[in-house]
């Protein structure tokens, strides 16, 4: 049961034989900004155990993360984060049984970006406003 | 209800777990965690935002503050529980050696709980004053 053996028969097709849709964009981009967040948790872990191991490591810390590239990493890990969470949203919406129409689906899809591409940015007005 | 002629118990009929004994428990947390992950991620959020460009001794006091920890602390382990799960089913989509899956997940599930770890030791140890 474990090990199947490939026949040589043609198999069904994928990503670069479709037509390219927003659905299929958006279903592509949760699973990549969930990658990505999960790579980004070691960011995470290491500026609290930074923030824990005292002055020093949370200074350099903190250094890194304010630096051009440091922002930059963290501007993306914020879209990542809100961009995972408003497909959550999405998902939320189908798993009660709803929006399942073609319009629906596709405009779930656009607003997705818009939503979460807007609610990055209030978040980096709000940090630089707030600061 | 099934024919008279399965081969499956009734108990095991009720538990529905099917052959890999963990039934739509995966589907389900997924969900609940995901749920949580809405309101903790935009509280974790706020907290990132109000430490933005601050001190030291003003990054401690708000980290360390018992209700900014707690929040701190399910946001971090909901997340880590979420991660695992979701980085699972994309190993057990891509890789299709047994062997190699196998190893694969178990390396997901050891990553998912030294994040974790990590996280909460250096939270619970800024509160504590350590």
């Amino acid at each position: 049961m474990a090990e199947v053996k490939q026949a040589a028969r043609p198999l069904s097709p994928h990503l670069q034989i479709y037509r390219w849709s927003w659905t299929m964009a958006m279903s592509i981009a949760h699973r990549v900004t969930g990658c990505a967040l999960y790579a980004g948790t070691v960011l995470i872990a290491a500026w609290l155990v930074a923030a824990a191991s005292g002055p020093a490591a949370f200074e350099t810390a903190q250094a890194i993360a304010g630096s051009i590239l440091g922002r930059l990493v963290l501007f993306g890990y914020s879209f990542a984060l809100l961009h995972h969470m408003v497909g959550g949203l999405r998902h939320f919406v189908w798993d009660m049984g709803y929006g399942y129409e073609p319009e629906t689906r596709m405009n779930m899809a656009k607003y997705s970006v818009v939503v979460s591409g807007g609610l990055t940015l209030l978040v980096w007005i709000l940090a630089y406003a707030l600061r | 209800m099934q024919s008279n002629s399965s081969m499956r118990t009734p108990l095991a009929r009720v538990r529905g777990l099917g052959s890999a004994k963990s039934g739509t428990g995966h589907f389900w947390l997924q969900r609940v965690t995901a749920v949580a992950n809405v309101v903790l991620t935009v509280i974790f959020l706020g907290v990132v935002i109000s430490l933005f460009g601050k001190p030291y001794p003003a990054a401690m006091a708000t980290l360390s503050h018992p209700l900014v920890a707690i929040l701190m602390l399910l946001f971090v382990v909901s997340g880590a529980v979420h991660m695992r799960i979701g980085m699972q089913v994309v190993i057990e989509d891509y890789i299709h050696g047994e062997g190699l899956k196998i190893a694969a997940v178990m390396a997901n599930t050891f990553f998912a709980i030294a994040i974790g770890a990590a996280c909460v030791f250096a939270v619970l140890k800024l509160s504590f004053g350590g």
